[in-house]
Parts: C-alpha cells; sequence; structure tokens
C-alpha cells in the first residue's frame, strides 16, 4: 500500500492518577483496510479508542488527519471529523425504532413535524447501503443482538465518517451473524473506509483483517500485515514474556501427585452457548492453573464449578456428594469459593471498611443473627491483615481508599476466613504490582501445601507455568486439555492456546 | 487534628443545624428552654419536642433501613394508618374498652397487621423484583383504603384510658410517647448493629453483585427491612390514634413518609444506599420537629412550615450534589472527564479500575 | 459483494412482523387500558341496565379536567424515568394566588396566565435542581412540593372564594345538547393531550423524551440535548400543573390551601393504569387518558353501586399491582 494513511497517530501518551494507561502508542489507519487492535485486558485498547475519539485528551503524542495534525477536545468534534465508533455496548435505544435508532438527532422535518416517511426512507436507504432488509418501524429491543449492532453501524455510516471504529462488535454474535457482519465490513472497506476491527477472537483477525496492531501493557508490540505473521507468534506477542525479578522465589516442585484425594469433581459439566461440557477434577493441596485467552470461557468455567452460575448438563460433586445446579451458598459452606475477576464489581464492597470486607464471607455464611463477636472480628481481620500483609493495616479503614493489590488481599482474606478447601482465584494478579503479584503466588503455593485446592486463573502464562501443578487450558469457550506441569514449556501451552479451531480440537 | 476529625464527622452539620435552631428559640424567647413539673410529670417546650417528635422518629428509623439497603417505603403513612384503625376498631368494638388486655390485644394486632403489611412490600421488592418505590407506592394507596375500611370510613373515637396513656401518659417524668420511641430506637440500634444485620444490608445496598458473590442472602435481608419498616409504621400509628384516640383514616401519617425520608437524608444516609446512621435519623427528626415547633414557638403560621422544609431541602441536596462539590473543590483535575469516558468503552471497568487503584 | 447479499442476508431480515402486529404489540398495555375501560362500561351495563348514557360519557371527561392535564405533564416526566411530586401540591398555590389576585380586582385575562406561570416556576425550580444539579427527581420534586404547598399557605391560610366570570366560564358553561355536554375546560384538556401526543410523536424533542427513559447514557452519546430536555419536561409538568390549578379553581370556585392533597399520586396511578412505564422509555399521551378514564369510571361505579368510597382506593390499588406485574412480566420477556 502506497497510500497514505487516513488517520496517523504517534507517541500517544495517556496518564490516569497513578498509572500509564497508554504509552507512546503509534497507530496507523489506511483507507479502505480492516485493521485490527489486539491485546489482553489492559492493554490500553480501550484508552487508545478514547484518546483517537476524543474522549481523552491524550497527555503526549500527535493525531494527523490526512497528514494535518489535529486534536479532538470531545467525542463531539471527533465525530464532525469523520471518525465514527460503535461500542460494544450499544449506544442504541431499545425502547425506540429501528429507523429512530438511525435517524434520531437528523431526522427530516416538514412543517414543523418530523416527516416519519421521509425518516423511514432515509433509515431504510442507510440500511440498503450495507444490504440489510429489516422493517425500519419495529423496535430494536425485538432484534436480536446481532441486528442491533448492524443498526448501530448503519447509524455511524449514515454520516459518512473516513474511520470507522467497532469495539468489540462479534462478542455476542453466532458464526452466521459473524459471517453477516463481515459482509457488512467488506462493504464499507471497499467504499473506503478506513476500519478498526477489535476483537478477542483470533480466527475473526485473520479472516476479516489486512493489518494488525498489537498492545500489551499500555505499549505498542508492534504493527504487522495479517497475513505475514503466524497466530501462534501472535499469541506470544500478545501474552509477552514478562521479566520478573524472581530470583529467590522457588519454583513450584511439581510432584504429580494421584495419590491425593479428589476433591471436586466435573462431568459433563456445562451450560449451553456458555462453557461446552467437560470433565475436570480438583485434587486436595495442588494448584490448577487455567489458561486461555479472554473469552475463551474461563471465567464461565470457574463460575460454574464454584456454583455461582446455574449449569444446563452434566454433574458436579465436592467430595463424591453432588451440588445442584447454582448452589452457590451450598458450595460455599462445602469449602468451594470463588473470587471473582472484576474486584470492583463483584468483590470489595467499598464503601464499608476492610474489616466488615473481610468478614462479609463469613458472616453470610453464619447469617445475620450470630453475628461475629467485635473482639473476634478485629482479632480476626488483625490477624489476615497481618498474614498477608494488607497496607495500610488499619481495620476500619474505607476499602475503597486501598490500592488494587491490596484490595485483593482483602479479598483473599475474606475467601480465607471462611476457611475454603477449594479456593478459586479469577485473575487475582490482574492489575496490582509486582511485589503484590510475587506475594499472591507465594501464599498460593503454601495454601496449597496445606492441603487446599487452588483454581488459579491469569493471562500471564509465565506465571501460570511457576505456581501450577496442572494447567487447564481455554480456547474458544471449551476446555481443550489439562496439562501436568513437569517439564512443560511455556511454548507448549501456547501452542494449545493458539491452535486454530479449524483443526482438530480433541486432546 | 482533633478539632478537623470533629468538623468532618458526618454529624457535624446536622447537629450544628440543630444547636442552631435551638438557639434561635431560646434567644428569641428564653421560657424555649424551661421546664415545669406538673402532676409528675414534665413540660415545656423541649419535652413537646421529644414527644411530637416520637411518630416521625419510629417511621425515619424503618425507613433508614429500607433505603440502606437502596430502597424506599412510600406506604409507611398509609400503614401507620391501618394500625391505627385496626387497634381502635378492636378497642372500639369490644366489650370492655378500658381494660388492660383489650388494649394489649389491639396493639399487637394492629402491629401483626402491619407486620404483614411490610411483609408484603418485602416480598414485592425481594421475590417479584418490583422497583421499591413502585411496590411500596401500591400500598400507599391501597392502604388508606384498606383502612377506611376498617373503619367503615367513619373516624373511630374511643374512649379506653390505658391506650390514651401510649400518646398523654408520663412515666418516671418522660412522655411515654418518647419512652417508646427511644426504647424502639436503641432496641433497633442495638439489634441492627450488634447482629450482622446492619453489615448485610450496608452490603447489599453498596454493591449488590459482590454480596451476592460473597453470599450473602440479600433476598432475606430485604425482607426483614421491609417487614421491619412496616411494624415500625404500625407502632407509630398507635402512637398517633392514642394521640387524638381516635382512627382518621385519612389523614393519619399523611405525608409522613416524606418527612421520614427527610429525616434520613438530614441525618447524612445516602438515598443511594450503604452506609447508614441511626444517630444520624435522630438528629435529622429533631431537626425536623424542633423547625416546626420553633415555627409556632415563633408565632409564624405552622401551616407555612413546608417552605422552610422545602428550603431545607435545597440546601443539603446542593450540599450533596456532585457538580457543586466539583465546583467548590479540586477543580484542576482534568481527569474529571473519565467519568463519560469510563462510562463508554469495553475495557474500561478494568482499566477504570486501574485508574481508580493504582 | 452484494450480488450474494439477498442469500447471505437472509438471516438478518429479522422479525418481519407485518405493520399492524408489531403496533399491537407497542400499544399492548395501551390497548389492555382501553379493554379495561371498555369492559368496566360493559360490566356496568349488564349489571345495572341503563348505566353507557350519553351522559354518563359526557361526565367521564366533566369530572376530572385537571387530571387529564395532569396526567398529561405526568406522562412527560415518566416518559424520561423521572417523578413530578410537586403538581398536587401547585395545584393549591396556583387557585390561591388567583384567588388573591381576582380579590385584588384584576381581570382574568391577567390572573390566569399568572396562575398557570406559577405552575411554571415550581417545574423550573424542579427542572434546574434535576438537570443542573443531578439531584433525583424524587428528592428535587419533594422540595417542589413542600416549596408550593408552603407558598400556598404564605398566600392564604384559608379557603377563599372566587367569583369571576371569566374562570367560571371554564368549567360553568355545558356545551352541547340533551344529554351530550361538554365544557371549555374539557375542550382545553382534551387540546392538550392532542398537543401532547404530537409534541412526543412529532418532534425531536418528543423523541428526545423517549430516549432519555430508553437510555440516558446512549442519548447522551448520540449527541441530544439531555440536560435541556430533563430540564423543560419539568417546566411542562409545572406548567401543566399551573393550568390544572386554573381549572380546580374554576371547578370549586374558590382557592384552598389545602386543594389537590395527594392528587400527584391520582396522577401517577393514571399515568400508570395507562401502561407507562415507571422506569421510562415506554408509553403513550393516549394511554394516560385512559387512565384517568378509567379512575373517573371507578368514581362513578362505586358511587352507583353505593358502596363506600374507600373502595376506589383498594381498587386502584389492585389495578396498580395488575399493571406493574404485567409490565414486569412483559419485560423480563423481552429481555429473555
Amino acid at each position: 500500500m502506497s497510500v497514505a494513511p487516513v488517520l496517523e497517530a504517534t507517541g500517544l501518551t495517556v496518564r490516569y492518577p497513578g498509572q500509564l494507561a497508554l504509552d507512546g502508542v503509534d497507530l496507523r489507519l489506511f483507507p479502505g483496510e480492516v485493521h485490527s487492535l489486539i491485546g489482553e485486558n489492559g492493554a490500553g485498547k480501550s484508552t487508545l479508542i478514547k484518546a483517537l475519539t476524543g474522549a481523552v485528551i491524550p497527555d503526549a503524542g500527535t493525531l494527523r488527519l490526512d497528514g494535518a495534525e489535529v486534536s479532538f477536545g470531545s467525542p463531539g468534534a471527533a465525530a464532525a471529523a469523520g471518525i465514527a465508533v460503535v461500542y460494544q455496548e450499544l449506544d442504541l435505544l431499545p425502547n425506540l425504532s429501528v429507523a429512530e435508532n438511525i435517524m434520531l438527532g437528523r431526522e427530516p422535518h416538514r412543517f414543523g413535524s418530523i416527516d416519519w416517511r421521509r425518516t423511514r426512507e432515509e433509515a431504510v436507504a442507510a440500511l440498503a447501503a450495507l444490504d440489510i432488509f429489516i422493517d425500519p418501524a419495529s423496535p430494536l429491543q425485538q432484534h436480536p443482538a446481532a441486528v442491533q449492532q448492524l443498526v448501530a453501524i448503519a447509524r455511524a455510516v449514515r454520516t459518512q465518517p473516513r474511520v470507522l471504529i467497532l469495539d468489540e462488535p462479534t462478542s455476542s454474535l453466532d458464526q452466521s451473524e459473524v459471517t453477516e457482519l463481515f459482509r457488512v465490513i467488506r462493504t464499507l472497506k471497499e467504499a473506503g473506509v478506513a476500519i478498526v476491527f477489535i476483537t478477542h477472537f483470533l480466527e475473526q483477525v485473520y479472516e476479516v483483517s489486512d493489518r494488525l496492531t498489537v498492545l500489551r501493557g499500555g505499549r505498542l508490540v508492534g504493527e504487522y500485515l495479517t497475513r505475514e505473521i503466524l497466530q501462534a507468534e501472535l499469541v506470544g506477542k500478545m501474552l509477552g514474556r514478562h521479566v520478573e525479578s524472581l530470583d529467590e522465589f522457588e519454583l513450584r516442585q511439581s510432584e504429580p501427585d494421584d495419590r491425593q484425594p479428589v476433591f471436586l469433581e466435573a462431568r459433563g459439566l456445562g451450560r449451553d452457548g456458555v462453557v461446552a461440557p467437560f470433565d475436570l477434577r480438583v485434587r486436595e493441596g495442588e494448584v490448577l492453573g487455567l489458561a486461555g485467552l479472554l473469552g475463551s470461557g474461563r471465567t464461565e468455567l470457574a463460575r460454574l464449578i464454584s456454583g455461582v452460575d446455574r449449569h444446563g448438563s452434566g454433574r458436579l460433586t465436592v467430595e463424591g456428594a453432588e451440588l445442584r445446579p447454582g448452589a452457590m451458598r451450598a458450595a460455599i459452606a462445602r469449602g468451594v469459593v470463588y473470587s471473582a475477576e472484576d474486584r470492583r464489581y463483584g468483590g470489595i464492597i467499598e464503601d464499608l471498611s476492610i474489616e466488615d470486607n473481610i468478614l462479609l464471607a463469613l458472616q453470610a455464611q453464619r447469617g445475620w443473627m450470630r453475628r461475629a463477636s467485635a473482639a473476634r472480628r478485629r482479632e480476626l481481620a488483625q490477624s489476615w491483615i497481618e498474614a498477608l500483609g494488607i497496607v495500610p493495616a488499619d481495620p476500619q479503614l474505607r476499602a475503597g481508599a486501598l490500592s488494587g493489590g491490596n484490595q485483593q488481599k482483602v479479598l483473599l482474606a475474606r475467601w480465607l476466613a471462611v476457611a475454603p478447601r477449594l479456593l478459586i482465584l479469577d485473575e487475582p494478579t490482574r492489575g496490582i504490582d509486582i511485589g503484590a503479584k510475587v506475594e499472591l503466588q507465594r501464599l498460593m503455593l503454601s495454601l496449597a501445601q496445606e492441603g487446599m485446592a487452588v483454581v488459579f486463573i491469569s493471562g500471564e502464562l509465565e506465571e501460570l507455568l511457576r505456581v501450577s501443578d496442572r494447567i487447564g487450558v481455554m480456547r474458544e469457550r471449551r476446555l481443550v486439555g489439562v496439562l501436568e506441569n513437569d517439564a512443560l514449556s511455556y511454548e507448549d501451552v501456547l501452542a494449545l492456546i493458539a491452535r486454530s479451531s479449524r483443526g482438530d480440537d480433541d486432546e | 487534628m482533633n478539632a478537623s476529625r470533629i468538623v468532618h464527622h458526618r454529624l457535624f452539620w446536622p447537629v450544628v443545624a440543630l444547636v442552631a435552631l435551638i438557639l434561635i428559640n431560646t434567644i428569641s424567647r428564653p421560657t424555649f428552654l424551661s421546664i415545669t413539673v406538673k402532676e409528675g410529670g414534665l413540660y415545656g417546650s423541649l419535652i413537646d419536642i421529644l414527644r411530637n417528635s416520637s411518630q416521625l422518629m419510629l417511621v425515619a428509623l424503618g425507613m433508614t433501613l429500607v433505603i440502606a439497603t437502596r430502597g424506599i417505603d412510600l406506604s409507611v403513612g398509609a400503614v401507620l394508618a391501618v394500625a391505627g384503625a385496626v387497634s381502635l376498631t378492636f378497642i372500639g368494638g369490644s366489650s370492655h374498652p378500658g381494660d388492660l388486655g383489650t388494649v394489649t390485644i389491639a396493639v399487637l394486632l394492629g402491629l401483626a397487621v402491619t407486620l404483614v403489611l411490610g411483609a408484603w412490600n418485602g416480598f414485592l421488592v425481594s421475590v417479584i423484583k418490583i422497583q421499591p418505590i413502585i411496590a411500596t407506592l401500591l400500598l400507599m394507596f391501597a392502604g388508606r383504603g384498606i383502612a377506611m375500611l376498617i373503619t367503615k370510613g367513619q373516624i373511630t373515637t374511643i374512649n379506653s384510658p390505658p391506650y390514651a396513656q401510649f400518646a398523654s401518659g408520663h412515666l418516671l417524668g418522660l412522655p411515654v410517647a418518647f419512652l417508646v420511641a427511644l426504647a424502639v430506637t436503641v432496641l433497633v440500634a442495638v439489634v441492627v448493629r450488634r447482629s450482622a444485620l446492619g453489615m448485610l444490608m450496608e452490603a447489599v445496598g453498596v454493591n449488590p453483585e459482590a454480596s451476592r458473590l460473597a453470599g450473602v442472602q440479600a433476598r432475606g435481608i430485604i425482607w426483614i427491612v421491609y417487614a421491619l419498616s412496616g411494624l415500625l409504621a404500625g407502632m407509630s400509628g398507635i402512637l398517633y390514634s392514642s394521640n387524638i384516640m381516635a382512627a382518621d383514616a385519612n389523614n393519619a401519617g399523611l405525608n409522613i413518609e416524606l418527612d421520614a425520608i427527610l429525616a434520613v437524608v438530614i441525618g447524612g444516609t445516602s438515598l443511594a444506599g450503604g452506609r447508614f446512621s441511626i444517630a444520624g435519623t435522630v438528629v435529622g427528626v429533631l431537626i425536623i420537629q424542633t423547625l416546626t415547633t420553633s415555627i409556632t414557638f415563633l408565632g409564624i403560621p405552622p401551616a407555612i412550615t413546608p417552605v422552610f422544609k422545602a428550603i431545607v431541602v435545597i440546601a443539603i441536596c446542593l450540599t450533596q450534589s456532585q457538580r457543586v462539590r466539583a465546583a467548590i473543590g479540586s477543580r484542576h483535575r482534568r481527569t474529571r472527564q473519565t467519568p463519560t469516558a469510563g462510562g463508554l468503552g469495553t475495557e474500561s471497568p478494568i482499566e477504570a479500575e486501574k485508574a481508580a487503584t493504582a | 459483494m452484494s450480488a450474494e447479499s439477498p442469500v447471505q442476508s437472509a438471516g438478518f431480515r429479522g422479525i418481519q412482523t407485518g405493520p399492524v402486529l408489531r403496533r399491537v404489540n407497542a400499544w399492548l398495555p395501551v390497548i389492555a387500558t382501553v379493554a379495561i375501560l371498555l369492559l368496566m362500561l360493559l360490566a356496568g351495563q349488564l349489571y345495572f341496565g341503563d348505566f353507557v348514557t350519553p351522559r354518563l360519557v359526557s361526565s367521564l371527561f366533566d369530572n376530572n379536567p385537571y387530571l387529564i392535564v395532569l396526567a398529561v405533564g405526568m406522562t412527560f416526566v415518566i416518559l424520561t424515568g423521572g417523578i413530578d411530586l410537586s403538581v398536587g401540591s401547585v395545584i393549591a398555590f396556583s387557585g390561591l394566588l388567583g384567588a388573591q389576585l381576582f380579590a385584588a380586582g384584576l381581570p382574568a385575562v391577567v390572573v390566569l396566565p399568572l396562575m398557570v406561570l406559577s405552575g411554571t416556576l415550581i417545574g423550573a425550580v424542579i427542572g434546574i435542581m434535576v438537570a443542573v444539579f443531578d439531584i433525583q427527581p424524587f428528592i428535587a420534586s419533594l422540595a417542589g412540593m413542600f416549596l408550593a404547598r408552603g407558598l400556598a399557605y404564605v398566600t392564604s391560610l384559608k379557603s377563599l372564594p372566587i367569583k369571576n366570570d371569566g374562570l367560571n366560564w371554564l368549567l360553568g358553561t355545558s356545551w352541547g345538547g340533551g344529554q351530550w355536554y361538554t365544557t371549555p375546560g374539557v375542550v382545553l384538556a382534551l387540546l392538550l393531550v392532542a398537543l401532547a401526543f404530537w409534541v412526543l410523536h412529532y418532534t425531536r424533542f418528543g423523541r428526545t423524551v423517549y430516549a432519555i427513559g430508553g437510555n440516558e447514557q446512549s442519548a447522551r452519546l448520540m449527541g441530544l440535548p439531555v440536560g435541556r430536555t430533563k430540564f423543560l419536561i419539568y417546566v411542562i409538568s409545572g406548567t401543566g400543573a399551573g393550568i390544572a390549578g386554573v381549572l380546580f379553581a374554576s371547578y370549586t370556585q374558590s382557592g384552598n390551601p389545602l386543594a389537590g392533597l395527594g392528587m400527584e399520586l391520582q396522577a401517577i396511578a393514571a399515568v400508570v393504569i395507562g401502561g407507562t412505564i415507571l422506569s421510562g422509555g415506554s408509553g403513550y399521551v393516549l394511554g394516560s387518558l385512559a387512565g384517568v378514564l378509567v379512575y373517573g369510571l371507578i368514581q362513578i361505579a362505586i358511587t352507583y353501586m353505593s358502596v363506600d368510597s374507600w373502595w376506589t382506593y383498594i381498587v386502584i390499588g389492585v389495578l396498580l399491582l395488575v399493571f406493574v406485574v404485567f409490565q414486569r412480566a412483559l419485560s423480563a420477556r423481552r429481555r429473555g
């Protein structure tokens, strides 16, 4: 391509309080080209998009539109310059008609009234340009997510943007719907629009995009032509090798320990459209790592085996006794606890004190009438604060005031306080600093040494390799294999994660 | 250091307001503070405030708990009317209206009915999952009808000395109504804070999903809270009907839900749920009651009270408004615009989380 | 690309409901209300024999013109997911203000607009609190309620009679012949319903009202003037309450500080019975009109059956329950 880029970003840097969200990232978007933006959670994709669309003003770096330097002070300014975004969380109005969702704010008027006939006609035309034929007067909420997605694109395209950013448009679509979306993307591409396509599904990246940019930890890893990079290579670039100074950290002495009794067993456990049926055994005293890309079904699997979500098929047993689907509280009573992925939404109760947060699960278990005595509460909170090194060590401090790592420790303390037999940790090390990370890893090992079973989900392969006895690998909502971690290499696991689904799935 | 701690205590400004109100009254008429002893009971403006605030106190107490769980209970006024109707109709229909046993049964009957009504609200909110404001609106409507059904639309007046004691009696020199409110408030405060109910309510109010994942049974908690709110409104209804010795289905507890919500908000409990303060609500109730009493005391027509309430509400809302706080507080933080941005993105919860925690 | 698209896009024709069925679906709650209204009329006819008469139909409108106007304003507010508790108190304020101004000898052409403006003013205060300071509508309009009720008492502590031909004309004039009759006040109320319908369905402002109720964040992202619209709906509701105050004053020939007590609840009930969802985004002003008529018919039926008036509250309460549960089931089905 000898064409000049429509939009070119160089050295974009965005600082959030205490964090460098984007660190000198470059991006080039060419007309008539689909450009995939790739990276794991926290890689900076979202921030990059915000910086491109004026939702965040970069602290450094330049934006050039057709070679001329620009800066967008607001989303409106970016939209006016021809940069349109369709977000994953659709910014649409389900209670209004399809036509209105496309035309709202730009409806043709006649004698002071909205001209509904022309509004519908223009909406039909906008949809037809994408080869979509649906009733413009039907309420949007009647349509499946895929159609809503297309309606959002139709709305964006009506402004004839130069750049169209599609933020995870396929996350809730099935295969035929994805095919339809891709057809629309190609139509737009032929019309010369520069398209940014964000997805977690690498298959789709290869299917539709021409060029890709990989981000990791807020930094640019590189820009590649899609046809020139192999999938395994790409996954390696996404996950990266984290150089951590862990010299004093003793590696897990993996002793495949089949003599340990099985604590939890899943047989054919699954749920339609969420996780394909799988078999899994977790033994006492082992650390079972769960690897896979984002969206591969790691969290969903964890939520099934902990009873947080109802399973649709199969059997879940704890020490031989069956757990009913969705019997989360029963699971907790049996010692199976799940520490959620999203600390803020599903974990920390920010307005409550550290002490309350630590005691929450224990208290929920005891029931509201049997409150732990004040002395016992203080003692428990204090001992966990000390044991896990929570800073500041003030049990009455608001938990929301803590750093991410310390919040994670509070969450861990909450669950350890109920003396669990199986601790399921969903990305406990995400977004916390390296020191806290190492402490958590060490803690998991010592817990396992004491006989607790640990299921550990992480996006960082090396971390999993260091801590786990076995590693379960998830791909496309399927548990594709469980590997013994003896002499297992980074590349072995990577190969399994990245293997194309076009190959056979049987392990 | 200590002084700043006091100023930053969340009850600082409400207490200042209360003290200011009392000061204004005392300055304009020093007799405001005087307390006299008549027939073994204490009398005076301050005692009046304590007695008159008891009905609102009971209702506001229940409202505090409901609001802590992110709810609201609009039906308390109607429930209050039902309690009076049930009790007085029972007493009116009995052959010994002055009998202590009759009164006891009447009170228990009234409270039982309101407990059921409260539980009904709790059922709609926690099981059927109807928005609290709508769920309780139903009973706000139907409740008065039920009260009138019980009283057959009459204003049932009775003559029962033991029942009258609730409102006009004295015990140890203090009004019985005040002692009832005090005892119930202390009891509820102790139960809520000594059991884990308070903490679990707050957890549910602040973050329902995290609470669920921690194994908290929100349904039961919410149910209890609404039932309690109904029961407390019932007690308030007993005091109200004892005060006028009549069951007035139309006017009993009219708009008391609004005063109760106001008292809770003045006391520093956020309508968005979460951390609640029973002490704050007590102060809030006393402010509202002192305001009402002062207006009479200062010779302003009492009917104008709503204007002052409106001023109080607007003032409090403005101090709690983000916009006003932002204008007063730090203006330089450019990252303040991330709320809008944070709402949009795909990974935003995570990145925003990082931003907030790192 | 497009050559193969017709086949490919077959799955993307979505749910191909016919135009009639589609509309039925959206109007379902309103149709349910109208059906209830008709059923009640039918039951009355069967039960009483001579129930559905021109006189009944006429009085159905004539009894509650002010409630119709309140319900119109409330519909705007509830469609955005808000609530306005102040409207009942505004009726008292507006009525007493009018009584004082008439007593001062001002003509109706001056007084009536001022009565309406008093409501507009209260609405504007609430609107500023909601739109500018982000105060919850419930609390903001509670302040407005206290303010209006207090101002009513400031205006006069007791009921004041009004003797004015202009005001009297509104509900005192009877148009029509025989049993069919109507009054200028009813015509005004119905004209306001028509105007509201036009505004809600044929102007960008009206569609923005629906958009805010659907998803305020999305509406903002679409570049719609969310703040301005939220402010204006409270102004509309307040103005409606002011007009209702004029009608109520004409109806009672007086201003009374206790007027309109609890009427905000009647208006909210009528709107909800009319099929508008309290969380916003869905509903029709015509449904609210039907809701007021259902409300009025219940009152009439209860008089007819010579049972006691408190049954009105209970019946309304039960009807509200049925509608709320019905809507909850509908929304659960939509999401599921």
